[in-house]
């Protein structure tokens, strides 16, 4: 059991390490280039900003690692509560984090009706956890407690610290695209018919390539976001939270009352979707079959948690 | 002859890096093997905490029912007293008899079951009773891998050397106490 999570634990602290260095050096390829199209051809005069880039994505990559968490949690408006607002919510959660070892995770809700839930942070220390109104006045407590030990779970293996960095810099990588993209298309064409008379059409056109290149690269790596929250990730976390409660049938419940749920959850967009729970924009029964999805089909984790029933000790 | 000092003078460093390595980790699983165990006292102590003020409560609504009381009164007295292992888990597995049967009784008091501060200790009571087999069952996890450890090779062999011996299992030994100490309400 111990060396599974510590597998684990250590995969996703490399993978955390690997996705900040492709990160900084996308961040700098691309400002590279950028900057030896618009200042002239010689190949030196993008080193600099080259240079500036790297501290520029070092500042972000570290502020994505120490502030990531509160930046994924004011994103999707989710307010911190403490055990008097809601006790038995507060109970459960501190249950669980005996069950696991772990120190209490920060609570929070999202005041929002649709289902759903997800956890963040770099490391169990600064972990939090976040429900929806809507999931937490539907479950019952032992509902209740097989979600949060699904996401518990996802703190106990890091997925949470990968998971949170992809949202943060790859979210950030997909806005700059968009922005550029828009920018180039309204502004930027404004701008090259005044100046039309300095010459810099060539440039301007090198520019329109490159704009139209990573118009295509966001929304690939979007589905680069979707993917890296593995339908293997779900699964294991599925697994994980039994091993904490020892009781499938808490989480198998609460996901058919997850899956009857076909509200959006605005507040969640490409950048956050994989660390749900279940995916908030549905219904997503139907997607969840194609290659390119965030989560598994529900009714398989059901099925895969109903499986492990009686399987172990009693509780 | 130097390249054979080199090689030789690495080893020893692979070694006594190996070793300080695997001492680590035997004492920082045998840590929180320690601190899951103190963790299940805590979790005891809370419930001892919980018991007066629920009894208060339940006193002012159904009075007639000393009896029941004073079996929960009594039954946390002795497993604050007990002594040992197995007298404190006999001691804690009666508490835990006495009290549902405290909270089967609610059910005949309708008033007693729409008091807002017994639906809050009801609540504690039932984390409670969760925490403590949580802790047992962390216990007992981190008391697994820690054995594992201590008994495989090559950590045995330092283990043996600085005195770190397997440490027991948290056991109910009734079948009918191992069915989970949950309160049902």
């Amino acid at each position: 059991m111990a060396t599974t999570f510590n597998t684990l634990i250590a995969a996703n602290r490399r993978k955390s390490t690997w996705l900040v260095i492709g990160f900084l050096v996308l961040f700098m390829i691309t400002v590279y280039a950028f900057a030896v199209f618009l200042i002239g051809d010689d190949p030196r005069s993008g080193i600099g900003p080259a240079i500036l880039a790297l501290l520029v994505g070092g500042l972000v990559a570290l502020l994505s690692y120490y502030k990531g968490g509160n930046l994924v949690l004011a994103m999707s408006r989710a307010k911190e509560i403490k055990k008097e607002n809601d006790p038995q919510l507060w109970n459960v959660v501190e249950e669980l984090s005996i069950a696991g070892g772990l120190p209490m995770p920060r609570i929070y809700l999202i005041d929002d009706t649709a289902l759903n839930a997800f956890a963040t942070g770099r490391d169990p220390q600064h972990a939090a956890v976040a429900i929806t109104k809507g999931l937490r006045s539907q479950l019952e407590r032992a509902e209740l407690q097989g979600v949060l030990a699904h996401e518990l779970s996802h703190v106990r293996n890091y997925d949470i610290r990968y998971s949170m960095l992809l949202a943060v810099m790859v979210g950030l990588l997909v806005l700059l695209a968009d922005v550029f993209r828009r920018w180039l298309w309204w502004g930027g064409g404004r701008r090259r018919s005044r100046r039309s008379g300095e010459g810099g059409g060539g440039g301007m056109a090198i520019i329109a390539v490159v704009a139209i290149v990573l118009s295509i690269i966001a929304p690939l790596l979007a589905k680069l976001i979707q993917l890296a929250a593995s339908r293997e990730r779900e699964y294991l976390a599925d697994a994980s939270a039994v091993e904490l409660t020892r009781y499938p049938e808490g989480l198998a419940s609460a996901l058919e009352k997850l899956g009857k749920d076909k509200e959006v959850l605005e507040v969640a967009n490409r950048a956050t979707e994989h660390l749900y729970i279940v995916s908030p924009f549905k219904p997503f029964e139907a997607r969840a079959k194609g290659m390119l999805s965030t989560h598994p089909p529900l009714a398989d984790r059901i099925h895969r948690l109903r499986a492990l029933e009686g399987s172990g000790p009693p509780r | 002859m130097g390249l054979v000092l080199i090689v030789i003078l690495v080893l020893i460093a692979i070694a006594v890096f190996g070793v300080i390595g695997i001492y680590n980790s035997l004492v920082g699983l045998r840590q929180t093997v320690r601190n899951a165990w103190s963790q299940i006292d805590v979790q005891l102590k809370r419930r001892y905490d919980l018991i007066p003020n629920l009894v208060e409560t339940v006193k002012g609504y159904a009075k007639h029912e000393r009896e029941t009381l004073e079996q929960v009164v009594q039954a946390r007295n002795a497993a604050v007293s007990a002594q040992g292992v197995q007298q404190q888990a006999q001691a804690e597995n009666a508490l835990t008899g006495a009290l549902r049967q405290l909270f089967a009784l609610s059910e005949r008091y309708p008033d007693l079951k729409a008091n807002q501060n017994f639906l809050a200790l009801q609540e504690e009571l039932a984390t409670t009773e969760n925490r403590i087999s949580f802790a047992r069952q962390h216990y007992n996890d981190s008391t697994a891998t820690y054995n594992t450890r201590v008994q495989s090779f090559p950590a045995n062999i330092l283990a043996g050397m600085f005195n770190f011996t397997s440490e027991p299992f948290f056991e109910i030994e009734d079948a009918a106490q191992r069915e989970a100490p949950k309160v049902q309400f």
